[in-house]
């Protein structure tokens, strides 16, 4: 079996956040071993999030639970009374990494903060995310993914582009915005834990899900103070002229010639037309003074094509092309599918999927794999609790029975 | 400016352009990392040249205000890669370096001579990675794809927008999304490079990267058939859910309610405390079901308010609530200020521009921009001196051959 690039990294999830738990599951899917802590008998609010298998809304049946789950053990546990304080405090000592999302000042009130913490394990990582950051007049602010992705400016560029602004901006779909902060927290979570071999030390780190967002969108977020513009979702500024996201005959294709020979091959495509040989359509500056027409020319072009036969003869002119997919065409293309994109996992209650989506990145000596898919609720409870702690199966049922696990 | 970052110590070598590539090694700069970054005036990397964000051509290639942005901390060499060499002396840095980045088109850098089998002759625990629109293998992989094609085969345009709307387009925030996943991948490899001295290839696709911040949404395929589709604002579970008209231009509020609590909240912070026990709001279940009278009413009520003091109001009630933020709004926003998340860099050609912080705070080893984005090949001669041992002679005649080019 091939090895695991994070094999031997303890971490304990604390989160009750989206971005949290799929920071947790980056690390986990690569080999390191995560505890999920839930609230007992609840449970994680993602269980109760769709999609659901079948609409059933069954708390081992989210699908949105199975993704950013997978891999990790799970356990039940409330931090915030005296003994399961204790327990949490016994499981993080014997850990690298803990993630958690709880508000500022939280872990502190429960006698749970770094300060604390690091005591019995000098090398401990915290790593905070919270919708602002632990400082400033906001830090106490709510937010959920919605206000992020609008807060960060996201939002406010989208839809791009927007024919007028009489429509609300939108935030991004399905549950990026969430991600953008995991993957942003995932990335600091490793190189501390890099330093930490060298150094024999741990750190607390302390991120802001609203700034993750800014970064990653930091081009467009300095735009006013660097230029006097202030972008909107009508992309005045982009000057886009026969680029852009287009209808045809089944769904929508998305074209961008970057590079001037990029956009005289896509002229080649559409059959050379006289318009393309104006003097006002050879540099993209002139053809942005000029994309009412140009647009429409595309557009009358695409309009009886399937995208699919746009993508793949676009791309046989070296025309940087795509058919925009739904679910069903990532899911069914042969491309992904030919690089194993979906792998198949197997569920105790929802069964085997015969196809999950899993990483963008192939390494060639620890690749990504699904070592186990997400925990039942308490799952791991015996297997933590007695084996590695030691408490014995009386003592989790009196636990139960007081809330604690 | 000291560099106390993580990965201090560590040295990446990059064959990067554009925006996905570049990002990538930043973050790691960011993170200490040291980072030379191979360019060539024969083939300038395309950010140095335009900005697609603002419409801007630059006049020379030392002024691009989106290539600082996203090549803070590094050093810049003049490699012409044509030359045999050039690709000797790149051979020769990768030499000295951990890690080797590129993201030229599948199959140009072994051509060259630098692929990773290349690399790996020379220094046998390299950590290489590719990063590329659709990867490495599979049946699309000669495809040129940039950040609104790669985006849309991955399924993420298809989901955000106006349903009776096309897909939105995205910016720049596509492509460091990528460059954030590879930072992550480089990190997991790095750090199994630390426990076992072993390198390894990771072969990165972008399209896949994105396909990965989708992945709950193929789920609803996967296991129902059901394609989803854009949805705005909205939200499966949560109402309200979603972007209020307030006073003034294009000035929204986003407000999301998850709980009773919050919701009730809303109505008393609303003046309207008669909600609370309307029958068409109950429970979240009904609030759902008439999101549309919802709406009305939410947004009759913040329709002649400052976007700010919604926000002050709510979120003292405890209620999840942001503003839509330009850029201008997010340069002037208080919170964002005292986090000073805008910096200014001192660039000896643009003056003082104006980037992102890095998204982290650190207690021992905080992530740092310690100088601006390099002029093109700012740094040749003293990284051939220092690492290859050159004398002036030498590189002088390298520079009449067109080898440092």
């Amino acid at each position: 079996m091939a090895p695991k690039a994070l094999n031997g990294v303890k971490i304990i999830e604390c989160c009750t956040t989206i971005s949290g738990a799929y920071c947790g599951k980056l690390m986990a899917d690569l080999g390191a071993e995560v505890i999920k802590i839930e609230p007992p008998v609840t449970g994680d609010e993602a269980r109760r999030r769709p999609p659901f298998q079948n609409d059933d809304p069954d708390p081992e049946k989210s699908g949105l639970f199975l993704y950013i789950n997978t891999n990790k053990f799970g356990i039940t546990l409330d931090p915030s009374k005296p003994q399961g304080r204790e327990i949490f405090e016994r499981l993080v000592r014997q850990a690298d990494i803990l993630i958690e999302d709880h508000r500022p000042g939280e872990m502190d009130k429960m006698g749970l903060g770094y300060d604390s913490l690091k005591i019995d394990n000098p090398g401990l990582i915290m790593m905070a995310i919270t919708p602002f950051g632990q400082t400033g007049p906001y830090k106490d602010f709510k937010a959920y993914q919605l206000n992020i992705s609008h807060m960060s400016g996201q939002g406010y560029l989208l839809p791009l582009v927007s024919p007028d602004l009489d429509r609300p901006p939108v935030q991004i779909g399905g549950n990026s915005g969430n991600f953008d902060a995991g993957l942003t927290a995932s990335v600091a979570v490793m190189a501390a834990l890099f330093w930490r071999k060298t150094s024999g030390k741990g750190q607390y780190i302390g991120m802001s899900k609203t700034e993750a967002s800014i970064a990653m969108q930091r081009v467009e977020s300095v735009t006013f103070p660097n230029s006097g513009i202030n972008m909107t979702r009508k992309g005045e500024s982009l000057r886009m002229s026969g680029n852009g996201i287009f209808p045809c005959k089944d769904g929508f294709v998305s074209i961008v010639t970057p590079e001037e020979h990029q956009w005289q091959n896509f002229m080649k495509l559409i059959g050379d037309p006289p318009w393309s040989k104006e003097p006002w359509c050879q540099n993209r500056f002139e053809r942005g003074n000029h994309a009412e027409k140009i647009n429409a020319c595309v557009l009358e072009w695409m309009k009886d094509k399937p995208k699919e036969e746009i993508f793949r003869k676009g791309q046989a002119f070296s025309v940087p092309v795509a058919q925009v997919n739904t679910a069903e065409d990532v899911v069914s293309s042969p491309h992904f599918n030919a690089r194993g994109f979906f792998v198949e996992i197997d569920h105790p209650v929802m069964g085997k999927l015969d196809k999950f989506p899993s990483s963008p990145y192939r390494f060639s000596k620890t690749p990504w794999a699904v070592a186990r898919p997400a925990p039942r609720l308490g799952e791991h409870n015996k297997m933590i609790f007695c084996e590695r702690l030691d408490y014995t199966t009386g003592d989790l049922e009196t636990l139960k029975d007081a809330g604690i696990i | 400016m000291e560099n106390s970052g993580p990965l201090k110590g560590i040295r990446v070598v990059e064959f990067t352009s554009a925006w996905a590539g570049p990002y990538a090694t930043c973050l790691l700069g960011f993170l200490g990392a040291e980072v030379i970054k191979v360019e060539s005036l024969q083939r300038p990397d395309h950010s140095r040249k335009i900005s697609f964000t603002t419409g801007k051509a630059f006049q020379t290639l030392n002024e691009s205000e989106v290539f600082n942005n996203l090549n803070l901390n590094k050093r810049s060499v003049c490699l012409n890669l044509k030359k045999r060499e050039a690709v000797e002396i790149a051979q020769k840095l990768i030499q000295v370096s951990d890690v080797v980045m590129e993201n030229m088109r599948p199959g140009v850098v072994p051509r060259l001579g630098l692929g990773y089998d290349d690399a790996r002759a020379i220094k046998p625990d390299i950590i290489y990675i590719s990063s590329s629109a659709c990867g490495q293998t599979g049946p699309d992989r000669e495809y040129i794809g940039y950040a609104p094609t790669f985006a849309a085969l991955a399924g993420l345009p298809h989901v955000t927008g106006y349903p009776d709307w096309p897909p939105s387009n995205f910016l720049g925030s596509i492509d460091l999304r990528s460059a954030c996943t590879s930072a992550f991948a480089i990190l997991a490899a790095l750090y199994y490079h630390q426990q076992t001295g072993e390198g390894q290839y990771i072969d990165l696709a972008s399209q896949e990267a994105i396909a990965t911040y989708a992945g709950d949404i193929f789920l609803d395929y996967i296991m129902n058939q059901r394609v989803p589709m854009r949805q705005g604002n909205q939200n499966d579970v949560m109402a309200p859910h979603n972007c209020y008209r307030c006073k003034g231009e294009d000035k929204w509020i986003s407000i999301a309610v998850a709980t009773q609590a919050e919701w009730e909240s809303l109505c008393r912070a609303m003046g309207q405390s008669d909600l609370i026990g309307d029958p068409r709001f109950a429970n979240m279940t009904h609030r759902k079901m008439n999101e549309e009278e919802l709406d009305t009413i939410v947004a009759e009520w913040t329709q002649d308010k400052d976007s700010y003091d919604v926000m002050a109001l709510l979120q003292h009630s405890g209620v999840a609530a942001t503003p839509s933020m330009s850029s201008e709004a997010l340069f002037n926003d208080p919170h964002l200020k005292e986090r000073h998340i805008f910096r200014q860099v001192d660039h000896p050609v643009i003056g003082k521009n104006w980037v992102i912080a890095p998204p982290w705070q650190f207690s021992e080893t905080p992530a740092a921009i310690r100088s601006c984005g390099p002029k093109l090949g700012e740094h040749t001669e003293e990284i051939f001196s220092d690492y290859l041992g050159m004398s002036s002679d030498e590189i002088d005649k390298l520079k009449k051959e067109n080898v440092i080019f």
